[in-house]
């Protein structure tokens, strides 16, 4: 029984799960090339204001809208900005909104039904006639008001999308919650003393990861077209500012004179939602040591 | 007179860890009217054999590689699928391990009865039902009339597979393939089972298949024996001569598994107690008219419970699946509330202790589970698993924890160089002795076993076994261990304590128990014992 690792050991002390996850996301390429892909992107936006080619309100109402040139080169809308730099400063907005407002979701959903989950009874019915009555209530007009009460703001814009997004998330956390909790290995961690907080954090939250991120890969490109919906409707960021989404509904207008007014953005919309399939798949089977090594 | 006939049959299975041989070239030949038995470990290929014959392995990543089976003359594994159909279900019957998943919970079991009446014969519903009525009491179900029309969830487990083996029967089959149909069952309910399949084998003359893990199962049972291994038969002979004179070393092993005895030591008499159990009772609120509802319907699961276990005693618990006993482990460590009565343990009364004061007391008593698929966190490696409690109940700083969790490894005889592997890289037993070694992490004086080996396979059961007394012997512990199985608890424990419907109804000595039970229902479990000896043909 000599151990080989014996040295190496003494580092190994944190949870094996998260690094031994990282190790094996490493050796799948596509959510690396996904990975890579949001990170380039997330570089770009914060970079836009130094790099981009011109101001985003810049106009040339003589050009107008012309197609892809050597000084344009995605083209310019009908007030004559240029694409390329409307479409980057259009990106800060929604992968702010795409993560912040899903990060928001996460974080509520996954612990408002962890607890509902793992308490079971009143608890339980409690927070989830909660979640019924929210997703009763019409989604603009909760908007609508957060936005009366206390005006146009981005930052809550970002809550309101969130405070709606994580009621599917409570539930379908719950319902994993639910099967787990009878699982012997729950019942094991409880006798051996643990405090509830642990066991929703070591052994609870971990093995809900797999629909939980598959969820999130999801919700983010609902998101950002969630906020082009409202920002069309007058309620969120306003011209000449822009963001994805905007760009996208206003290229539906003139889809058939200027077809790249939608190409261009819609592509960077599509592109950014293969990259987080292909790394939300990755890190969904990173994270689960039962799924099959290569 | 052969009625099925297999020749060099290979099955192997193509996944993306290479190719693996589960059944490696065998032949075996059923004769009409008999009984065979293939006995070995789970992935010795047994049930892929079987099922490969009816085309039920999943192709792929399985693939039958060679062989013929020539059932009545006619190759199964070279025939038509539409051929094969007809054959399947009705001149072939089989009968599934887990009575609970094998039915279907939306129909009921008349419904699912009449199925292959209706498709292979040809009859109409009135006619089927008429038949399945009169299978139904063939198998012994009372009131077959009325029970035709209820759902798979309002029988028993026993009565379940009882409605299994009518299924399996009523389109009078010639053949009859039982996969461990009682491994999931208690022992009573076994012996039951058992001499129901060989009554009707008897009565309608014809051959079975019977598949086990257990060769004290088959002892009463068969009428010839093949002991498979690693895809191979290793051994094929008259049951009397696999019992009495086997061939193989590995036949020998399996048969040396086999609990029996008592232990070789007598037990140390030790006064001094370290749980006193007074009229314990437990109650299940019914809450199935939701949390509005007031009126609630207690059932008592555990009823007036007292014993009293020394330090340093294994004290055996037995009864069938219902009767409270894993109930009362868990209610000992106060997994469920419990309703009244006491639990001292070590001079401290558990019952409605509050979770600061429990918390240090939960160190000194531990579970083991049952299923060690489900007991074991599968995001969790093994040294994460052993060294939550050793952390969390500071017993090991950062920098020791390593040490101690290789030296528990090596207490449980697990490799050193398993320590970062996940639960699902390892077989049943390696990841009981995981479970064993995480309940004694933290040096407990108690440990409740809740049918630690009742999962197992009967060779890894033999060791684990041996594992756990040779670590309450180290350890000094003290043990509380629930099985359905006497023999097991008799190899292993000192005092047993029979429990039946949620009563206590007898307490004794191991082997005065065994010599000379009192209570009606001690004597009627110990009958229902599968033993070697009653070998006969």
């Amino acid at each position: 029984m000599e151990n080989p690792h014996s040295a190496t050991l003494t580092q190994e002390q944190g949870s094996s799960l998260w690094r031994d996850g990282w190790i094996r996301l490493c050796k799948n390429h596509m959510a690396l090339f996904g990975l890579g892909v949001m990170v380039f992107f997330c570089v770009i936006a914060l970079l836009t204001p130094w790099i981009a080619p011109y101001g985003y309100e810049q106009q040339d109402l003589q050009l107008g809208a012309s197609p892809p040139s050597a000084a344009h080169w995605l083209g310019t809308d009908i007030f004559g900005r240029d694409m390329l730099t409307r479409i980057m400063y259009g990106s800060r907005v929604s992968l702010l909104v795409g993560f912040v407002a899903t990060g928001v979701a996460l974080v509520i959903g996954v612990l408002w039904g962890t607890v509902a989950g793992y308490a079971g009874g009143r608890v339980d019915a409690v927070m989830m006639r909660l979640v019924d009555i929210l997703y009763a209530l019409p989604f603009m007009i909760f908007i609508v008001l957060l936005m009366v009460v206390f005006g146009r703001n981005i930052l809550l814009l970002f809550l309101a999308i969130g405070a709606v997004e994580w009621l599917t998330m409570a539930r379908i956390v719950r319902g994993q919650v639910q099967n787990l909790r009878h699982q012997e290995f729950i019942e094991a961690a409880f006798s051996m003393g643990l405090s509830r907080w642990i066991i929703i954090r070591r052994h609870l939250i971990p093995n809900t990861l797999g629909p939980v991120i598959v969820y999130t890969t999801l919700t983010i490109p609902n998101v950002m077209l969630l906020e082009a919906f409202l920002s069309f409707l007058g309620l969120g960021i306003q011209p000449p500012q822009s963001s994805w989404g905007l760009l996208i509904s206003h290229g539906v207008e003139s889809m058939e004179e200027y077809p790249w007014l939608l190409i261009f953005p819609g592509l960077a919309l599509s592109i950014t939602l293969f990259a987080l399939n292909f790394l939300g798949d990755g890190l969904r089977d990173a994270l689960d040591p039962r799924a099959s090594k290569d | 007179m052969t009625l099925l006939s297999i020749e060099n049959l290979a099955v192997h299975f193509h996944t993306r860890a290479g190719q693996m041989r589960a059944v490696d070239g065998i032949s075996f030949s059923v004769d009409q009217g008999e009984i065979l038995a293939i006995v070995g470990e789970s992935g010795s290929g047994k049930s892929v054999a079987c099922y490969s014959l009816l085309n039920l392995i999943p192709q792929p990543p399985g693939k039958i590689e060679s062989g013929t089976a020539l059932f009545e003359g006619r190759d199964l594994l070279s025939m038509q699928p539409d051929i094969l159909r007809r054959i399947r279900g009705n001149e072939i019957g089989i009968i599934f391990q887990d009575p609970m998943t094998s039915l279907n919970p939306y129909l009921t079991v008349g419904e699912q009865l009449i199925e292959p009446l209706l498709y292979h014969r040809n009859l109409n519903r009135q006619q089927a039902l008429k038949r399945a009525v009169k299978m139904l009491d063939e198998v012994g179900i009372a009131d077959p009339e009325t029970r035709i029309h209820s759902y798979p969830h309002e029988f028993s487990g026993g009565m379940r597979q009882r409605v299994m083996i009518a299924m399996a029967m009523i389109a009078e089959p010639k053949l009859l393939i039982c996969d461990e149909p009682t491994t999931a069952l208690d022992v009573t309910i076994q012996a039951q089972i058992l001499s129901l399949i060989k009554a009707l084998q008897k009565r309608r003359n014809i051959a079975v298949i019977f598949i086990s893990h257990d060769l004290a199962v088959v002892a009463g049972l068969a009428d010839r024996v093949a002991v498979m291994k690693e895809g191979r038969i290793v051994e094929t002979g008259p049951v009397n001569d696999i019992f009495q004179k086997p061939r193989s070393d590995y036949t020998r092993t399996l048969l040396a598994s086999i609990p029996s005895g008592s232990k070789s030591h007598p037990p140390q008499p030790s006064d001094q107690p370290l749980l006193q159990i007074d009229r314990l009772t437990t109650c299940f609120a019914d809450n199935s008219g939701g949390w509005l509802s007031r009126q609630k319907a207690d059932k008592k699961a555990v009823n007036e419970v007292s014993l009293t276990i020394q330090r340093g005693e294994i004290l055996g618990l037995v009864g069938e699946s219902g009767s409270g006993k894993s109930t009362l482990g868990r209610s000992i460590l106060q997994l469920v509330p419990v309703t009244r009565g006491s639990v001292i343990f070590d001079g401290t009364d558990l019952v409605g202790l509050r979770q600061k004061r429990m918390t240090p007391l939960r160190r000194r008593m531990q579970m083991i589970f049952q299923d060690p698929y489900a007991s074991l966190n599968p995001r969790m490696t093994v040294f994460d698993c052993l060294a939550e409690p050793l952390l969390y109940h500071g017993l090991a700083t950062r920098k020791t924890v390593t040490a101690q969790v290789l030296a528990l490894m090596d207490d449980v005889g697990l490799a050193r160089t398993a320590i970062r592997k996940y639960p699902h890289e390892f077989s049943g037993g390696q990841r009981q002795r995981i479970a064993i070694g995480r309940a004694i992490a933290t040096k407990p004086e108690l440990i409740i076993a809740d049918e630690p080996v009742s999962a197992l396979d009967v060779t890894i059961q033999a060791q684990i076994l041996a594992l756990i007394l040779a670590l309450v012997e180290k350890h000094n512990l003290t043990m509380l261990f629930i099985s359905h199985d006497l023999s097991v608890v008799r190899y292993i424990a000192d005092r047993i304590a029979v429990m039946h419907r949620g009563e206590l109804v007898e307490m004794a000595e191991t082997e005065s128990l065994f010599v000379n039970p009192q209570h009606v229902y001690s004597r009627k479990l110990l009958s229902a014992i599968p033993t070697p000896t009653t070998a006969q043909t």
